[in-house]
């Protein structure tokens, strides 16, 4: 017998699609069971109270959390979010709900054993539920109490070797796509580029000292599989400088219908027989290819947009001169709308121990933190002392690259030194040729 | 319920104490194909939805079974994972951006084996418990916020109006038919801790009443000037109020220059925002990451408002159909949403999906408004 009635919830059993209802009542289920004899250190109810508490804001059409609550480990600033339900008496074991985020180790792959004893510390110190992962790719633990937090630190840190990620106004735990680990498109090492630069930042990562939070993402491609160039303040995206390479027999293959177009993404009877032209050739944004029996390029003109590479992996492969391009600036709308990351270096190679890509990354930093306001992202401070001004910061020359297009208004902020003989002039100098 | 010390005596916490030592090693967690492999694949096919097939230029292959779930999961679960790994993938698994799990195997066979032990596995409740697909063009897992479950600035939940937009497009996680693929994303609060604004499909919880001032605390639990410079849009200031008999510092708010963007809550805890009735969804369209064949782009709001309906958010869910269907017959093959309701138009696109656009969808903040209006004597009727 359930301990909270949940009609509401009940109704997100029902559809194909996998219910966290379900879910989350097996688990209550099994607390309630408890066949290992686990000394639970947090109540074992800790489930159906979060139903419950759940089901209320259904009924409500309102959160049930409290502002805030500042908890944490010793000597970090980050790493913890603390939560209080604001009807304890009603659901107690959920009157602590502490979220503690993990950081995961690069590309996501796990092992088992790994997996078994963290779902083994949960059960034991925490609510047994976790996000795999948060949105900034943590690993995330939901709902544990004040009491629980720094055994849990000492179990994660001594036993499985592992940190906390980050929170708050410092660098969130950084995250990237799985990268030469298992694709051909990959333009570098996300993972060793991620694992390393998280290691190199563990200050930062743990110990807020900046404005506001700050992202790094790394995309091994143009396509961009986990988003950096929407969600991070400092978005790594792999890119080539030299030729596509084509493999023409390949090329005569999905021509010859030999090989399924497109790597196989689409199913629908519909679209027919595969059309070099019509699918390749013509939705090419620059318009650099042709084909009459065997595929050219005119490399020069590519932008790297990878319709093609993406269409016909067998037969076209990313040059050989791989390296990144750096972007900065992302966020989400709050305060000033919404921004993608703007091109600031159009090439760098990734080479371990990646000491340029640092280099660009502290006299961000420097600036940003000499400058940026309280909770003003990079992007805004970029918007607000203007794209030049980065420029300027980093050492980096303007390059047309930069823009999409030049500025159509003439309002140049010169500086004194651009203009000759400087701004100081004498009035009296000036009335002698014109009277007033 | 003792408890159990692991040794930590908070008296000295410096003793013993370890710190800043990351994450663990990528390379511990790599099946040994991918180890192998890393940096040598040479191209990869999706061989039926759900199971993606990678070939070295060695000549190994490794076969991936990509299935869904909720991002919220039990330890049960996790551990049903870890015993489906053990049988079929030695011991390996990961899981994607979008909160998809990918078992990975040596043979197609074993790849089908596991996709119906997969797809058998079913919750009490009926549901699936990993539904094989999210493969290329269709529509694969939404990535989300917390929404009820866990937040303090939600408008809506996160989980619940996930579980109904899945259960409603679950037809395109199981198929590719798709003119190209479909990324939905979640966030209960304009925070966006999910970023959703370069989706696809964005639903984004909203909030639509300014907040209310609890007097009694405001002065104690928070710094005014925090929160008045919090307000992006100047609508806050400090002021003096009688409380119960007594002068009191507060602030007040211009509410009708609130944007309901919560900031002000986020510093200021005696302003709270949510509200039955005022709270709900916004959708917006069109936006994409991927810098194939367009450059990526914003979202676009397509629907101003929808009520918050829970359990199973009707409205919601007709919206996402009547957007998916308009485009799955109207687009071209490669097309994204966006890429389509700009080639038609965006007045076609309302056209096409039967959605109504009013004003509210007309931008009037700052300067980046202008330059959507038109300028052009070239539209459709």
């Amino acid at each position: 017998m359930a301990k909270h009635q949940t009609p509401l919830l009940d109704q997100l059993e029902s559809g194909p699609w996998p219910s966290f209802v379900s879910d989350i009542k097996q688990h209550a289920e099994f607390r309630h069971a408890n066949e290992g004899k686990v000394e639970y250190q947090i109540p074992v109810d800790v489930c159906d109270d979060l139903l419950g508490a759940l089901e209320l804001s259904y009924v409500d059409g309102e959160t049930h959390w409290k502002h805030g609550g500042i908890v944490g480990v010793f000597g970090y600033g980050g790493g913890v979010i603390g939560r209080y339900s604001d009807s304890p008496e009603k659901f107690p074991g959920v009157a602590h709900f502490h979220t503690i985020r993990i950081n995961q180790p690069a590309g996501k792959y796990y092992t088992t054993k790994y997996l078994r004893q963290l779902a083994d510390l949960w059960d034991f110190r925490g609510s047994g539920l976790m996000n795999l992962h948060g949105a900034t790719g943590d690993l995330v633990c939901l709902g544990t109490t004040t009491p629980q937090l720094e055994e849990i630190f000492y179990t994660l840190t001594h036993d499985f070797n592992t940190d906390l990620g980050g929170s708050g106004g410092n660098l969130r735990t950084p995250a990237d796509c799985l990268g030469q680990s298992r694709c051909e498109f990959a333009c570098y090492d996300t993972q060793d580029l991620c694992h390393t630069l998280t290691n190199d930042y563990q200050d930062e990562l743990h110990r807020p000292a900046f404005p506001y939070k700050f992202k790094f993402k790394f995309d091994g491609c143009p396509n961009g599989c986990v988003a950096s160039i929407a969600r991070s303040d400092f978005s790594v995206i792999g890119t080539w400088k030299d030729e596509i390479k084509v493999d023409q027999d390949a090329v005569k293959g999905y021509v010859k219908g030999d090989f399924k177009p497109n790597a196989g993404a689409h199913d629908n009877p519909k679209w027919g027989k595969f059309d070099i032209v019509k699918e390749v050739i013509d939705l090419c944004p620059t318009k650099c290819m042709s084909y009459d029996g065997a595929l050219k390029i005119n490399n020069k003109e590519c932008t790297r947009c990878m319709h093609c590479i993406n269409t016909m992996p067998r037969a076209l492969h990313i040059g050989d001169e791989r390296g990144a391009s750096l972007f900065v600036g992302a966020k989400a709308p709050i305060l000033d709308g919404a921004q993608m990351g703007s091109l600031l270096v159009p090439f760098v190679p990734v080479e371990s121990p990646y000491d340029e890509i640092k280099e660009v990354i502290e006299k961000l930093w420097d600036w940003w933190m000499e400058e940026g306001k309280n909770r003003e992202r990079i992007g805004e401070l970029i918007k607000r002392q203007g794209f030049p001004k980065m420029l300027e910061v980093t050492g980096i020359k303007a390059d047309a690259r930069h823009v999409l297009e030049p500025r159509s208004n003439p309002y140049i902020f010169w500086k004194e030194e651009d203009v000759p003989g400087g701004w100081q002039r004498d009035i009296n100098v000036y009335r002698k040729k014109h009277a007033l | 319920m003792a408890f159990i010390s692991t040794g930590y005596d908070p008296s000295k916490p410096m003793e013993g104490r370890i710190t800043d030592i990351g994450p663990r090693h990528f390379e511990e967690f790599y099946p040994p194909v991918i180890k192998k492999n890393k940096g040598q694949w040479a191209y990869h096919e999706i061989c039926e939805a759900g199971i993606l097939m990678h070939k070295a230029k060695g000549g190994d292959e490794v076969y991936t079974v990509r299935c869904g779930g909720a991002r919220l999961i039990s330890v049960t679960l996790l551990r049903e994972v870890c015993d489906i790994a053990d049988k079929y993938c030695g011991g390996y698994v990961r899981w994607t951006t979008r909160n998809n799990v990918e078992f990975m195997v040596d043979t197609l066979a074993k790849a089908k084996e596991l996709k119906a032990d997969l797809n058998s596995r079913k919750f009490a409740g009926g549901s699936f418990k990993f539904p094989v697909g999210g493969t290329g063009a269709g529509i694969t897992n939404i990535v989300h916020t917390q929404g009820w479950v866990h937040c303090h600035t939600p408008a809506t939940d996160a989980s619940g109006t996930v579980k109904v937009a899945m259960d409603e497009l679950f037809e395109h996680f199981t198929k590719m038919d798709l003119p190209a693929p479909v990324r939905v994303s979640m966030a209960c609060c304009l925070n966006m801790c999910g970023a959703v604004h370069c989706s696809d499909i964005a639903i984004l919880g909203y909030h639509r009443k300014p907040p209310i001032i609890d007097n009694k605390v405001l002065d104690n639990i928070c710094e005014i000037p925090l929160a008045v410079a919090a307000c992006p849009t100047g609508a806050i200031r400090p002021t003096k109020t009688e409380h119960e008999g007594k002068t009191v510092n507060t602030v007040a708010i211009k509410q009708d220059r609130c944007m309901f963007c919560g900031n002000c809550y986020t510093m200021c805890p005696a302003l709270p925002l949510s509200d039955k009735e005022g709270d709900g969804l916004v959708i917006m369209a069109g936006g994409k990451i991927s810098n194939r064949i367009s450059r990526p782009k914003f979202s676009k709001v397509v629907v101003a408002f929808i009520p918050n309906e829970p359990p199973r958010w009707p409205t919601l869910a007709k919206v996402l159909r009547q957007i998916v269907t308009a485009y799955a017959a109207e687009a071209n093959k490669y097309e994204r949403l966006g890429d389509w309701a700009e080639r038609i138009g965006w007045e076609r696109f309302f056209e096409k999906t039967g959605l109504e656009f009013t004003s509210h969808l007309i931008d009037d903040f700052r300067d980046p408004a202008y330059y959507t209006w038109r300028q052009t004597t070239q539209f459709k009727w």
